[in-house]
């Protein structure tokens, strides 16, 4: 059945959480009710990105973007634009309504400086329908590796290309198939990472709910290169969408044949596993994460021996990430001179990031190597909200580290984040204003690193707790003179001494805010005070006595009773009371009160 | 899956029912579906060119509605874009020349002149 219309219904975890999956049923329902059933379909599909507008819905073929889609718009959107043809404007993403009519979609500044390749199909197939992934190329690399080249030939294109992974360390993946290439021993195992913990980081959950079959595709592939034939993708429970639709996928492709035995009648079997994971960030380090697979306690040892030589079983294992198999299929397809043509001379190829924080446009985004932070957030990401002044970026989240204003326009890639010293990571991006306060920061993805820290070494154990110690007494006004040094010592130690990487990048947040944001420190430390107004011990709320009109509100709302004053007269606040929870500052009509 | 060849049949198969997201730069058929259009009958010959479009395997095709160009009497409407070419409109149209306009027009090039706007006026 050809249909002239589809209606594309955003089916990823940001939108269904905003109920996408009632709006996919209303518009079934309303388009049935005019009898358009047979004229026009209802997809639902994955991530379009802009998750800050879901739920989102697209409609084909005009290409037009609905955003915010509340049920109550479906029966005109329907009644206008799929029986009559004529586009409800005023529900669609207002950056692609001007005066000239209506942009396509690519055209929006969302969508204009974005290249994707990991997330191609992403928004564009039915997730749940192998075939609409074979519609759009999916399979076909795999037959191509099959039936025209040899495993070397297959290793040395991935290499070529320059692809490193990217999970966040970037080792140049076409390397580590070779290694495993080179075992001898047999059998051998392809693993994915989609332990995907960084808090704010949603890229891999977004490519597996939206094209698992890319993923399925590119470890069948580097089944075949490095000659193994079972595979294990380990997936965090957490991500209940994700792993439904990748066992449809499994399912799905086990019945076309394209995995299992003898695929595409060449004699090479491959099947895929999932493995749940129980959340625990430290299982995202690949040897923590084989532990799991193998039904281990999932913590780290040291490397060498690398998965490549000894991994799942004790056998040659190859470990990648989600979005580093998301690219395989593209680059057998379009070459690797295609792949290394994109990107900077030491990082090829696009790179997912999630962005969060303070930013207009929240949401998933795929963009070239070298890409300027200053474009990723005032042009895609459009901008801060409320007119606030942007004060840094955070990277790589616990593990990474945050870049000022002053390095907004450096070109984006795996070497350039580490010499201003953050890095890749996995591709969270969380944006910061002026109302954010670095050492609050610092002691968020401390306490992160703290909670998670498995407990097998004692410098990630003890270090980081005696850091977030530090941390709390700097916040609650209590730090001294010589805290930032020791704050530095233990930091260094901790990350020279740690057995994973989880250890060993823990202190990057706090030292890179101490790197650039040393006078918050200091004005915490000396001064006493926090000054983005973020610290509770630190900050004291007073009453304005021009603008306060005695109406006893804040009196009668406070939960200590540290208001005091007579009727029409201003009041005043008992210091030694206050408890500092900012109850009268939000009841005061009149906005008298305020924290400094 | 046993050959190359299977997989390429499924993805040109699908690839006819899901092209409209992707590829939009080929020819677009819209049909007035105002209330006069569909009064006079434009459902079945929307449904007729999806068909003759579908039994012929052309894909990348847009079929869309439109509105009321105010020339009521003429419905049903259907105007043909070819890119690069000017637009051309035919008038009355039913079933069976809506299949005949895909067959001629869309297909082989040649519009239909008797059918169109410029044979009456």
């Amino acid at each position: 059945m050809l249909y002239r219309s589809h209606v594309m219904v955003c089916g990823g975890t940001g939108c269904t959480s905003s109920n996408s999956d009632r709006i996919a049923k209303c518009f079934e329902e309303e388009i049935a009710n005019k009898g358009l059933d047979k004229e026009v379909q209802v997809v639902r599909t994955g991530c379009f990105g802009l998750c800050e507008l879901g739920p989102v819905v697209v409609v084909y073929p005009e290409g037009v973007f609905y955003s915010r889609v509340k049920e109550e718009y479906v029966p005109e959107i329907v009644e206008e634009h799929l029986l009559k043809g004529r586009v409800v404007k005023k529900y669609l993403y207002g950056e692609s309504v001007t005066e000239e009519g209506i942009k396509p979609l690519e055209e929006t500044a969302f969508f204009k400086k974005q290249q994707r390749v990991a997330l191609r199909n992403c928004g564009l197939i039915n997730p749940e329908d192998i075939k609409e992934a074979i519609a759009f190329d999916g399979y076909k690399a795999l037959a191509k590796v099959l039936t025209e080249m040899t495993p070397e030939e297959v290793i040395n294109e991935i290499k070529k290309s320059g692809l490193r992974g990217r999970g966040g360390g970037g080792f140049p993946t076409g390397i580590k198939w070779e290694f495993a290439y080179n075992q001898k021993e047999t059998p051998k195992y392809v693993v994915c990472n989609a332990d995907e913990g960084d808090p704010g980081a949603f890229m891999d959950r977004s490519v597996l709910e939206g094209d698992p079959h890319s993923v399925l595709e590119a470890m069948a592939i580097a089944g075949y290169a490095i000659g193994a034939n079972h595979g294990y993708i380990y997936v965090r429970a957490e991500y209940p969408l994700a792993v439904k639709r990748l066992q449809i996928a499994i399912d799905q492709a086990r019945e076309y044949g394209l995995l299992g035995k003898n695929i595409f009648n060449t004699g090479f079997d491959f099947d895929i596993e999932i493995r749940l994971g129980a959340g625990a960030f430290v299982c995202g380090e690949e040897t923590a994460l084989l532990n799991s697979v193998m039904g281990k306690r999932g913590e780290p040892r040291p490397r060498p021996p690398f998965p490549a030589v000894k991994g799942v079983w004790e056998k040659p294992t190859i470990v990648n990430n989600v979005e580093t198999y998301a690219n395989i299929p593209a680059i057998i397809l379009n070459g690797s001179e295609w792949f290394a043509s994109i990107g900077t001379e030491k990082s090829k190829g696009t790179k997912v990031f999630a962005l969060g924080g303070k930013i207009n446009n929240t949401g998933l985004v795929e963009i070239p190597m070298g890409t300027t932070l200053r474009e990723i957030i005032f042009e895609i990401g459009g901008g801060i909200p409320n007119g606030k002044k942007f004060k840094a970026a955070q990277t790589g989240g616990p593990s990474g580290g945050c870049i000022p204003a002053e390095h907004l326009d450096t070109p984006i890639d795996y070497d350039s984040l580490l010499n201003i010293g953050s890095m890749m990571g996995s591709g969270g991006l969380i944006v910061m204003d002026e109302d954010n306060c670095m050492v609050d920061i610092a002691k968020f993805f401390l306490e992160f690193t703290v909670d998670e820290s498995c407990g097998k070494c004692s410098p990630c154990r003890i270090g980081t707790r005696r850091m977030l110690e530090l941390l709390n007494k700097i916040t609650s006004g209590k730090g001294e003179e010589g805290d930032i040094e020791k704050l530095e010592t233990l930091a260094n130690s901790i990350k020279a001494s740690s057995l994973c990487a989880l250890g060993q990048t823990a202190p990057n947040p706090v030292l890179s805010t101490i790197r650039y944001f040393r006078d918050e420190y200091e004005a915490h430390i000396k001064e006493k005070r926090c000054p983005a107004g973020v610290c509770q011990a630190l900050l004291k709320f007073r009453i304005d006595p021009d603008k306060c009109k005695g109406c006893g509100i804040c009196a009668k709302n406070c939960p200590t009773n540290a208001i005091s004053g007579k009727v029409k007269q201003p009041h005043v606040i008992d210091q030694d009371k206050c408890i500092k929870c900012g109850t009268c500052m939000d009841k005061c009509p009149f906005d008298a009160i305020y924290k400094k | 899956m046993k050959s190359i060849e299977e997989l390429e049949k499924i993805r040109k198969e699908t690839l006819e029912k899901v092209n409209l997201r992707k590829d939009r730069n080929g020819i677009r058929i819209t049909v007035g579906m105002a209330t006069c259009g569909i009064a006079a009958g434009a459902r079945p010959v929307m449904m007729a060119i999806l068909d003759e479009l579908g039994k012929r395997n052309i894909t990348d095709v847009v079929v869309a509605e439109t509105g009321c160009i105010g020339m009521c009497k003429y419905e049903p409407m259907v105007d043909v874009y070819v890119p690069g070419q000017e637009k051309v409109t035919y008038i009355k149209v039913d079933e069976n020349k809506a299949r005949q306009i895909v067959a001629e027009h869309v297909v082989n090039g040649h519009p239909i002149k008797e059918w169109t706007i410029s044979s009456v006026e």
